[in-house]
């Protein structure tokens, strides 16, 4: 039988193996739900910033509040900016469909799910990724989205980013060694070429909450679920024991 | 009053009920006097444990069905709405979606346990043959379950596994047509499977469950010498190698819960999505007809079946590759059927079977599991080549199964069954 098991094991190795395919990124980040300040952080950065075009339609004031530990006061006076919006409401916005669609020639799209969809490093590298491009209607393009529609909301924080030649003694991402210098060379390098109100390391933290919340969006009930989990698991080997030592006083009738 | 040989209880409430209903009889039939073989090994749990994850599809089921919406507008939003707002929704969801792949998990290995100690040859041909007709209608029932939740793949997936019937010449496309209901698949085809996944089908298969156990109850279960037992009996005509199924079974198949729950309850717990394979991440976005995904994949129960349809790539005479490829498939499915009547062996255990059904059958098992996995992934030149090998090998288990069980030297069979 323990035989049978170990091959049986081995039969699901390939599943395991090929896992999902997500695209690499050129940033990665592991999100933690346990560290509620950077989710609140995350929080008030979407509402601040993003909530103007991008809905969390399935999601509600109150759930984040309540897992959070946010207070429902403080999220009335300083995350619901619409008089139409109450407490208990998803995060609807304002915007319409069809005007966002002719202002930015695609409607923003519903965010609740999107950390599911595309992966917490798609959104991370993408917010990391705008650069200022004058080939662009808006001015800007993303290094994980080609011309994508978005008009890059969080310049005034990260200042202006640009793509740029550079070297380094260290390998750049893309970059090629050159023989003669020793050094790594590319002209696809992110620069921040004008500073803004964040450190370009601050930034990044405020990236990584950013996309932290929106994990914790995607399937809030995973804290339900990870504060459960031991508890049901523990139980199941409780009773697996007492079934195994009843089954054995059982059987020793047989044989 | 009522047969004088039917068992019943002595007296009491139970005597009263005796007397007007058959308990204590049934439960003597099916239980406590069901005399199994004593050597199940592990291989044996998988049939019990199907039961379990039935009744827990169904009983999540009735909850789902208590807050979902059966239309294009709703659908997704109220899967989410389950997810988010309905209490324990979302622990209920997840025990259906993660159910519904234990099923196929448990199911696969129940049928290989079939093939291994020949379990569908006589006198077991109808137990095998409702056994079949409950994959294949739990298949269905699949297919039209993962519509539901109205996601990018729940739409797309179902576009091409009805697309596989328009492949049909000269009905085909109307019969897609009167599948779907609709000129394309919409609110009107979800609404129809909606009520095929909740109502009509799960009436089928639990009648064919019933039928399923019936039958293995009133010829016997096999074990894995695949030895008759009530060949040998006692002067009291008990079978000398069977015990009662309760209690020696019950407390058996409960260890065997225990563990499939803990593995169950880790799936759920941390890893829902199944790396993409239980819930495909296209399917966090919903359906939209103007937008087709890149890759198109059927969940990992169908893939091997999904690899079978896309390795046909030729024509035959005058039958288009499309319409051979559903042909294939559908003859995949179909050659399980009459599997019974194809073994014509002494013998019914593999431990006694000579080498080559040995090697037919590793080769089988290994060739279903590659195409599993090929039907997961794009397709590539190379891959199409390993695929039609692997239906090759597929279809050889079966239709070469009459030769070389036949020719081959198969070992004495012991009177009794061993360890």
């Amino acid at each position: 039988m323990k035989k049978q098991l170990i091959a049986l094991l081995f039969a699901l190795v390939p599943f395991a193996a090929m896992a999902a395919p997500l695209p690499d990124m050129p940033h990665s980040m592991t999100p933690d739900l346990s560290d509620t300040a950077s989710l609140q952080r995350g929080k008030q950065l979407y509402v601040n910033y993003c909530m103007v075009c991008h809905s969390l339609e399935h999601h509600r004031f109150a759930r984040s509040a309540a897992d959070l530990g946010i207070p429902q006061d403080l999220v009335e006076e300083n995350l619901i900016f619409s008089s139409e919006l109450a407490f208990n409401d998803q995060m609807h916005i304002a915007m319409q469909p069809g005007d966002s669609e002719n202002w930015f020639g695609v409607a923003p799209p519903d965010l609740t799910l999107f950390s599911r969809l595309r992966g917490a490093d798609y959104i991370y590298s993408y917010l990391l990724g705008f650069y200022r491009d004058p080939s662009q209607p808006l001015g800007v393009n993303n290094t994980v989205l080609e011309a994508s529609a978005m008009p890059n909301v969080l310049e005034p924080l990260q200042g202006v980013q640009e793509m740029v030649c550079s070297e380094s003694d260290r390998p750049l991402p893309g970059a090629e060694l050159d023989p003669l210098t020793g050094k790594y060379q590319s002209c696809e390098v992110l620069q921040i070429t004008r500073p803004g109100s964040m450190e370009p390391d601050e930034f990044e933290e405020a990236m990584y909450d950013l996309t932290n919340f929106l994990v914790y969006v995607g399937e809030p009930s995973k804290l339900q679920a990870q504060a459960l989990a031991p508890k049901v698991l523990i139980f199941i080997f409780i009773f697996g024991v007492i079934a195994y030592l009843l089954k054995r006083e059982y059987w020793r009738d047989i044989r | 009053m009522g047969n004088p040989n039917k068992a019943k209880a002595e007296k009491g409430l139970m005597r009263w009920v005796d007397d007007r209903f058959p308990a204590t009889q049934m439960v003597q039939d099916h239980l406590t006097k069901y005399y199994a073989p004593r050597n199940f090994n592990f291989w044996y749990f998988f049939g019990s444990l199907a039961l379990l994850v039935l009744v827990n599809q169904i009983l999540t089921g009735v909850w789902l069905t208590m807050s979902y919406n059966p239309s294009a507008e709703g659908a997704f939003a109220s899967v989410e709405y389950i997810m988010r707002d309905v209490e324990w929704g979302w622990l209920i969801r997840y025990m259906h979606s993660t159910g519904a792949s234990a099923f196929f998990v448990v199911i696969y290995l129940h049928m290989f346990r079939g093939l291994l100690y020949g379990s569908y040859k006589a006198p077991r041909e109808l137990v095998w043959i409702f056994g079949m007709a409950i994959y294949l209608l739990l298949m269905a029932e699949a297919f039209m379950g993962y519509l539901l939740p109205w996601g990018q793949m729940s739409y797309w997936g179902a576009q091409v596994i009805i697309s596989l019937f328009a492949t049909i010449p000269f009905i085909g496309p109307d019969l897609a047509q009167w599948i779907r209901g609709d000129f394309l698949i919409s609110g009107i085809t979800l609404n129809r499977f909606f009520a095929l996944h909740v109502v009509a089908l799960p009436i089928v298969i639990l009648a064919l469950v019933v039928l399923h156990l019936i039958a293995l109850h009133e010829v016997g279960s096999n074990n894995p010498d695949g030895i008759d037992i009530k060949a040998k009996k006692d002067e009291t005509g008990k079978p000398l190698d069977g015990i009662p199924f309760h209690p020696y079974y019950t407390v058996k198949d409960i260890v065997g819960v225990a563990v499939f729950l803990f593995v169950f309850a880790v799936v759920i717990f941390y890893f829902p999505e199944g790396g993409g394979y239980f819930l495909e991440r296209p399917n966090f976005e919903p359906a939209n007809p103007m937008v087709t995904p890149d890759h198109i994949a059927p969940v990992w129960y169908f893939t091997p079946f999904y690899a079978i349809l896309r390795a046909i790539t030729f024509n035959i005479g005058p039958l288009q590759a499309e319409f051979l490829g559903v042909l294939f498939m559908g003859g995949a499915i179909a050659i399980l059927f009459v599997l019974p009547w194809l073994d014509r062996s002494p013998v019914r255990s593999m431990r006694y079977k000579g080498w080559m059904s040995k090697v037919m059958l590793t080769l089988f098992a290994i060739s279903f599991v590659v195409l599993g996995i090929l039907g997961a992934i794009p397709a590539t030149g190379l891959r199409t080549a390993v695929a039609q090998l692997c239906t090759a090998i597929y279809f050889a288990f079966f239709l070469l199964m009459p030769i070389y069980t036949r020719l081959e030297k198969t070992k004495p069979v012991p009177e009794r069954v061993t360890g």
